[in-house]
């Protein structure tokens, strides 16, 4: 599973492109302190804990668990 | 205590080592390049570190580095090499980071010439850089002086956490003197603030010149204009001779003011009632040294090196009080005692 | 629960001031995770370009320093060796290293200094709003090329791994790219190996890294990496171009 850190992601997306689920979507609901709509995860029984989301993250916003 | 007879560049590159230099970094160029020469034969043999950099510019920005590692650090060049360290000197200054600098100076502007000169009394006491800073800037006019200077300027260096010049020139480089070296035992103090590693010890260090925080960097120019102040109040050097009654002050600085003493002993002899007045530090300028010695002074004649840049300082140190006239030559040429003289004998008809 | 993926430790715990979808902090991340995996953040300094990674210092834990623009190979000359027992590493982009620190980068190239240079080549000037770099690719339109880049008018780029593989002193002159996860596995590794190179005292170990600027670029994020694969690869290719061990015993 992951845990994507509100404040830190930047909504940048990169980590929707990888996700071999397809469960990561930017979530334009509700924006951060700075003023980012961010990352969360549709579905986190699916994630594989692949990591690549984190891998290509920038800002180490994500934390993956298995 | 043993007197030897040395050339007053390799004596300062001698005393650097004594003085705990641990890096020097330099680039070829006349006529400081006996400092180079001499440490590249002796520095690694004690432990230190000789590395002739591509360039002025990197020279300077290796001394930032060792600097900022904490050891003693050392660069030396010549007029026009010293222009190209500025860049550097800025970030040191900025950096809070100890270091010495020597300007073996010759004439200028632009490549100028290989003689003897002291027309980088602006750029080493006004502006080595942009931005708000200064540096010690001592003035030696022996080799055993230059000696000396040398401890202290690394010595003020680690205290002050700043950039220290040594402003020598290719008279005094070049010249041979009996020195003695003192029996000195160097105390290098610790440096937390450096970054060689944090040994998993300390929160990690940082050494940095950017504040993108207006307030932030007003502070710390603040910061190190009240070291400044501190300086000004206890640093400042000078040498007077015969001042107590001395109508004319000659005042000079480094290798002209040798010529200066000789012409001021000499009129003493005919009976004029002349002084010598002899800044050994620049910045800060020894004003209440100057105003001491000025108690009987009708004139003060600079005797300089260069078009009269030091004749700023006097009047701001005198408060414009006094006349301060020059006499100088420039261009490599020194000036001779016979010149000087006159120019003090023609004072002396006037103000008589 | 075990952990499979965190922050490494040799990264501060703070936001970077990046633009959303910048690579930098994913090259940042790469080098803290090299450091805690020797386990050398204790005896490591890191010296800081001019630019938009000028700010490196508040995100790298180990000591930093930051350099003038171009002469971050100047500095970790200096600290190299005035402490020879730390590991010295530089971070800079195309215009420090490749423009104004061409001539510091060449020369401790050409010294073998036993020190570890990451070189962020994003074809262009991002921190001061995206002029032409030395790296700008032929036709690529910036600040200062608005008609794209023209060779006749404003020259070539300069290929830095290419040019640093011809010198001696260099031990591995290897390029990179972070536009996709493969290509950032393959990144680490040759970071990994210029770190192990100052280690074991080999030489002088650039990595250069291609990466995106999507505000100066004005692609998006996903875009920007698009163009890394299609434009820049095919310019700079990947690969290494120098391997060697140029000292044998220490230096």
């Amino acid at each position: 599973m992951i845990s994507i850190d509100f404040e830190r992601c930047k909504g940048c997306a990169l980590c929707t492109s990888v996700c071999p689920k397809k469960i990561i979507e930017i979530r334009k609901t509700k924006h951060n302190s700075k003023g980012y709509y961010t990352a969360g995860c549709t579905d986190n029984e699916k994630c594989i804990s692949c990591a690549m989301c984190a891998m290509i993250c920038p800002d180490c916003a994500i934390k993956v668990e298995k | 205590m043993e007197k030897v007879l040395m050339k007053g560049n390799e004596a300062l590159a001698e005393a650097a080592m004594r003085a705990g230099c641990k890096c020097f970094f330099g680039y070829p160029i006349t006529p400081q390049t006996e400092i180079s020469a001499y440490l590249a034969k002796n520095m690694a043999k004690r432990g230190g570190v000789f590395l002739q950099a591509e360039s002025e510019v990197a020279a300077i920005n290796m001394v930032l580095g060792a600097a900022a590692a904490g050891v003693r650090a050392m660069t030396s060049s010549s007029s026009p090499g010293i222009s190209l360290k500025s860049e550097g000197v800025s970030y040191i200054a900025a950096s809070d980071l100890p270091c010495v600098i020597v300007n073996v100076q010759r004439g200028g502007p632009g490549l100028g010439g290989i003689q003897p000169s002291q027309s980088d009394y602006f750029q080493a006491t006004k502006a080595l850089g942009h931005g708000d800073f200064q540096m010690i800037v001592y003035a030696p006019a022996s080799v055993q002086e230059t000696i000396d200077m040398t401890y202290l300027a690394f010595d003020m260096a680690d205290k002050y956490r700043m950039p220290v010049m040594i402003l020598s020139d290719g008279l005094l480089g070049q010249m041979m003197e009996p020195v003695v070296f003192p029996n000195v035992d160097v105390q290098i103090p610790d440096k937390p603030w450096a970054c060689s590693g944090h040994q998993n010890k300390r929160p990690h260090n940082i050494i940095n010149s950017l504040y993108l925080q207006p307030d932030v960097l007003e502070r710390s120019v603040n910061e190190r204009f009240e070291r400044y102040e501190l300086i000004k109040q206890s640093c400042t050097m000078a040498e007077t001779d015969f001042c107590e009654d001395a109508e004319i002050v000659v005042a000079a600085f480094g290798a002209s003011a040798r010529v200066a003493k000789s012409a001021v002993n000499a009129v003493r002899a005919k009976g004029i009632k002349a002084g010598l007045f002899r800044p050994q530090t620049l910045f800060p300028f020894p004003v209440e040294q100057l105003n001491k010695a000025c108690g009987k002074a009708k004139v003060v004649l600079s005797v300089e090196m260069n078009k009269g840049q030091m004749v700023e300082d006097l009047r701001l140190a005198l408060n414009c009080r006094l006349p301060v006239e020059f006499f100088g030559r420039h261009g490599g040429i020194i000036p001779s005692v016979k010149e000087v003289l006159a120019q003090i004998e023609q004072i002396h008809e006037r103000i008589e | 629960m075990s952990v499979v993926f965190d922050k490494p430790h040799a990264l501060c715990d703070v936001a970077t001031h990046y633009c959303p979808g910048c690579t930098h902090g994913i090259i940042h991340r790469l080098v803290a995770e090299v450091i805690d995996e020797l386990d050398i953040e204790g005896k490591t300094v890191g010296v800081c370009p001019v630019g938009c990674s000028v700010m490196a210092y508040d995100y790298f834990n180990c000591d930093m320093i930051e350099a003038p623009h171009g002469r971050a190979p100047a500095v970790a000359t200096g600290v190299k060796r005035a402490k020879p027992e730390a590991v010295v590493f530089t971070y800079q982009g195309d215009g420090d290293l490749a423009a104004i620190g061409t001539c510091e980068t060449v020369h401790a190239a050409a010294r073998g200094e036993n020190i570890t240079i990451i070189f962020v080549n994003n074809t262009i000037y991002g921190m001061t709003g995206g002029q032409m770099a030395p790296t700008t690719i032929p036709g690529q339109i910036t600040q200062t090329t608005p008609y794209g880049r023209e060779p006749a008018v404003q020259g070539f780029p300069l290929k830095v791994c290419e040019m640093l593989a011809e010198v001696d002193g260099v031990a591995l002159a290897q390029r990179v790219s972070v536009d996709s996860v493969p290509h950032i596995r393959d990144a680490k590794n040759a970071i990994r190996k210029a770190f192990d190179n100052q280690i074991h005292k080999r030489g002088f170990s650039i990595v250069e890294v291609l990466s995106t600027c999507p505000t100066n670029w004005g692609l998006s994020p996903e875009q920007s990496m698009e163009r890394v694969r299609t434009e820049m690869i095919p310019y700079f290719p990947l690969g290494v171009f120098k391997d060697v061990a140029v000292w044998t015993e220490s230096k």
